[in-house]
């Protein structure tokens, strides 16, 4: 595993520190969540994942990219407990969480971003933040020093209705949500989605810090490009499995993935 | 058990005024909720206005019998006005809380001492037949002086009797008509797209407003005109347009159908002949040694049907919400 | 929703969709035929007085629109300051995730009220006129998320749209004597426009039963059904199966060949190429550009604001994950981010005096 670079953005790096106990950005062998043939779909009879396969080390950023209908997002909503297991195995730190609700996987430190409706509308940005950590309210300030360290912007603005945010701030509630019960691995559901292009790249230089901060993290992405440029291994999705797997870098030079996923990368900038 | 009593008993209702009363409320939440999909919870005050304004017409201001239904018909519509320009721009939640309220404070301004000069307040009023008697069609004594009974087996009746279900039978298919003319006219067809999508009905450039006001008037109207009916034979009584008076109607109209056109006079006769049976069988038995029921005294087992309405209302909405004669695939609420 | 940046084509090179045939040349006749066999029809030009930039006035217009602003607290959704629709012709009105195309189009429909602006169709003022209203003076809308009536049959569907219906009003409906003959004429024509869309043989059907694809066309159908003048058609290819796309085109052109005007927001820049006489993009609110496809589509703020200014930057270096050195492009991303986040805050800070 390489080490990380040092943030050429900042001399002193902007991470703030989250506490002694994690060694910021270290990557390691051991297995947060592993995937094993799994088979899941909604509706009786009709499998959306067909035996996918997925790992993810501690530390790691995971990106799993593919086309509409793939099963991208079915993948993620398995690992939560949102979607039916009907064959193969989740573990989330080597137990099986299979037939577990959601709630139980957030005990486990699992935390899950959606891709919309990912607020509560009517209660404030802070009430909201308050909604990710109120298993263990004790820890509160904490979590939210380092939540705004991160996110900067929401710690002026922790009195305004989520409701009247756009979807861009949204998203950053959200993951702060996630982020404030400390989870030990994050999930997040195209992170990236309806934004503009610039919100866009703020948003993944946000997921990688998050992640070198020591949170273990799966994204789910439509835009490729940027998704495989920040993650150490993608996983490649095609109807229900994983086609391809490789770092993030040999995925972005692979011609099999480009001409199938992410078009040419040409100056036309697809 | 005299089962022949029993039977007698229970065929009355079939033909009796609360039936026909409780078919015209019940066809006019149809027009609202089945086919309209308003909701409308105050029923009970729709035909609270029509009995008062019927009787109060005749007896504070001495109007002929025929202007105090008109009466009780226009403070119908007024009502629905009132309980319409708020709420039917509101989803559809508010209508229904709004409607409870308003029912409520119907009745208590019926029951308070403040107008009692009109309302008579809690003892309510009677002595109002004169007029609609006087205009009975069908002759009260024979040649020989003695009063004709007209009819067989169950169903005899005096003159009187037998002309307040006559005219509330008129009322009913009225009633029934106007809702089978409209439904399959343009206006209905409109009726049921606002029901499921009012704003692809407002993209297609007509006033959803203006529909489901008319839809709330219709129904307040017949509702009233069923309260009309039920104040012919007897009397007003405030304590009579309770919530519960409400939810009877409700019973009704899913127990048939909610968006069609006979299911609220089926619901009717239904509810109310299993109810005239339950009232008599219920009593006998818990004078008699079968276990548990004869723990209850007989009031208590009549008093027990009240309940029965409630279960069998639940069970209607949970396992078969289109009721008899409903279409599954025509209904918004089921799924 | 996808947030694929459309294919633009790079300067001087023509669009070649992986897999398909080159373009075919024109014949003599000068139509062309495409790879699929329909005809394609020549595009209206001319439709502006003068260069094609944001604003421009233009020969005939329909629709014009003025000062409109619409703020949703602190976001200002959409701020147009003058635009005009050429009538008769078919006007696209793209740009990316957040622009306010959908905002602006739910004005112009009566879904929504601005915070200020006025505009007019066919010269007659809609400002504060409700969208019902809207509707009968001849300016027709389908929705996204198709709003085809599933619990009434198709006919009904189609019956429904039709305008002036004497049976619609509460006493005349009950004799239908009155209403009858009327009836009969829209149930024609109703069951001709569904024989265009080759869904007569659905016409009994409830709704419900008919395909995604099927709902679109019928909702279509059903808008045609108060002759309208201008039809706005809000993303019409979003959730309908390719095989079904070149249908929808083709009826689409139709309307413009039967004298109405249209307007629609779409994401699919291959419609749009297809199509579209003119096309207006919107970003951040705002018209950046406007004009025929093929200009705008290779306008530089066009191309800016759909893909963003930096798609040369590699956020691996950003970020530290790879080695590297920050390059002009990736410090003037790094400062827009600032500002964009600064922004955002001095904002909030306004907010909380």
């Amino acid at each position: 595993m390489s080490d990380v670079s040092p943030d050429p953005r900042t001399p002193g790096s902007a991470i703030p520190d989250p506490g002694a106990a994690r060694t910021a950005g270290m990557k390691t062998e051991t297995v947060v969540v592993e995937v094993k043939d799994l088979t899941a779909g909604y509706l009786p009879g009709i499998n959306i994942i067909n035996s996918a396969n997925l790992v993810a080390h501690k530390g790691e950023l995971i990106g799993i990219i593919g086309p509409n209908g793939a099963g991208k997002s079915t993948l993620l909503k398995s690992i939560f407990g949102m979607v039916k297991v009907r064959g193969g195995d989740i573990t989330v730190d080597g137990a099986s969480v299979v037939g577990l609700k959601s709630d139980k996987l957030v005990q486990r430190g699992v935390g899950f971003v959606p891709q919309t409706n990912n607020v509560f509308p009517s209660l404030t940005i802070e009430e909201n933040l308050q909604m990710g950590l109120y298993q263990r309210p004790k820890v509160y300030a904490e979590r939210l020093d380092f939540v705004t360290g991160i996110f900067a912007e929401l710690g002026k603005r922790l009195k305004q209705r989520a409701g009247s945010l756009s979807g861009g701030e949204r998203q950053m509630v959200a993951m702060s949500r996630a982020l404030m019960m400390d989870p030990s691995v994050l999930l997040l559901d195209e992170p990236s989605a309806g934004l503009s292009p610039v919100r866009q790249d703020d948003a993944f230089i946000r997921v990688s810090d998050i992640n070198k901060a020591g949170v273990t993290t799966i994204m789910v992405e439509q835009n490729a490009r940027r998704c495989l440029q920040i993650c150490d291994r993608g996983y490649v999705l095609d109807q229900g499995r994983d086609a391809y797997e490789g770092t993030g870098r040999e995925l972005l030079s692979d011609p099999k993935v480009i001409g199938l996923y992410l078009g040419s990368l040409g100056a036309d900038g697809v | 058990m005299d089962w022949g009593q029993i039977f007698n008993n229970t065929a009355y209702w079939i033909f009796s005024p609360e039936t026909i009363a409780y078919a015209l409320a019940a066809t006019g939440l149809a027009v609202q909720f089945g086919f309209g999909g308003l909701l409308n919870f105050g029923m009970a005050g729709f035909m609270a206005l029509g009995a008062y304004g019927y009787a109060i017409s005749i007896l504070s201001f001495g109007w002929p019998w025929w202007v105090g239904i008109l009466v009780g018909c226009a403070a119908a519509v007024v009502f629905a006005i009132i309980l319409g320009i708020p709420t039917l721009r509101l989803r559809a939640d508010y209508l229904a809380i709004v409607t409870i309220a308003a029912a409520e404070i119907v009745r208590l301004l019926l029951t308070t001492q403040l107008f009692d000069e009109w309302t008579n307040s809690a003892d309510g009023l009677g002595g109002y037949h004169a007029g609609f008697r006087g205009a009975n069609p069908f002759p009260k004594t024979g040649a020989d002086g003695e009063p004709i009974i007209y009819g067989f087996g169950p169903w005899q009746w005096t003159a009187d009797q037998l002309w307040v279900r006559v005219f509330g039978m008129l009322l009913l298919a009225i009633a029934i008509y106007l809702v089978w003319a409209l439904m399959r006219s343009p206006w209905g067809r409109v009726l049921k797209g606002i029901r499921e999508d009012e704003d692809a009905v407002r993209s297609l450039g007509k006033n959803v407003f203006s529909y489901k006001m008319q839809a709330l008037m219709i129904g307040g109207v017949f509702g009233a005109l069923g309260g009309v009916v039920f104040a012919l034979p007897s009397a007003v009584v405030p304590a009579t347009y309770t919530t519960s008076l409400t939810f009877f109607i409700w019973t009704i109209l899913l127990l048939g159908g909610a968006a069609t056109v006979f299911g609220p006079v089926v619901g009717s006769v239904i509810f109310w002949v299993i109810m005239g049976f339950i009232d008599n069988v219920l009593p006998l038995l818990a004078q008699s040694d079968i276990p548990i029921i004869s723990l209850l005294s007989s009031q208590q087992a009549a008093t027990l049907r009240f309940i029965l309405v409630g279960v069998a209302l639940m069970l209607i909405v949970i396992f078969r919400p289109q009721g008899i004669f409903g279409n599954k695939r025509e209904l918004t609420f089921v799924k | 929703m996808s947030s694929n940046p459309p294919s633009n084509p790079p300067a001087g090179e023509p669009v070649v969709p992986e897999g398909a045939a080159a373009q075919p040349e024109p014949t003599p006749t000068g139509t062309v035929t495409t790879a699929t066999g329909s005809i394609r029809r020549p595009k209206t030009s001319g439709l502006a007085k003068g260069d094609s930039v944001p604003g421009v006035a233009k020969n005939d217009p329909i629709l014009v629109i003025d000062g409109v602003t619409r703020r949703f607290g602190g976001l200002t959704a959409v701020d147009v300051e003058h635009l005009e629709v050429p009538r008769n012709a078919i006007t696209a009105l793209i740009g990316p995730n957040g622009a306010g195309k959908t905002t602006l189009f739910n004005l112009l429909c009566g879904f929504d009220k601005p915070n200020t602006g006025t505009w007019s169709f066919d010269g007659k003022n809609l400002s504060g006129i409700p969208s019902f209203k809207v509707a009968r003076m001849g300016q027709v809308r389908t929705f996204q998320l198709t709003k085809a009536l599933s619990l009434l049959t198709v006919l009904e569907n189609m019956k429904l749209g039709a305008t002036g219906q004497k049976g619609e009003g509460l006493f005349r409906s009950i004799i239908p004597a009155i209403w009858r003959k009327q009836d009969n004429e829209i149930e024609d024509k109703a069951m001709d426009l569904l024989q265009r869309f080759k869904l007569d043989a659905k016409a009994d059907d409830y709704a419900a039963s008919l395909s995604g694809g099927q709902r679109k066309l019928l909702e279509m159908a059903r808008a045609l059904m108060s002759d309208p003048t201008l039809v706005m058609l809000d993303e019409p290819m979003a959730g309908v199966n390719p095989a079904l796309t070149e249908s929808l085109l083709d009826h689409i052109l139709d309307l413009k060949d039967l004298g109405m005007t249209v307007l629609f927001v779409e994401h699919d820049m291959h419609m749009v190429r297809h199509i579209a006489d003119w096309v207006v993009v919107m970003a951040e609110g705002k018209v950046v550009a406007e004009g025929p496809p093929e200009t705008v589509m290779e306008d530089k703020a066009v191309i800016d604001a759909y893909l963003g200014s930096h798609q040369d930057v590699d956020l691996g270096v950003v970020t530290g994950r790879v080695a590297g050195e920050l390059d002009a492009s990736a410090e003037e991303l790094l400062e827009e981010i600032k500002e964009a986040e600064e922004a955002s805050i001095a904002e909030a800070e306004e907010e909380n005096k």
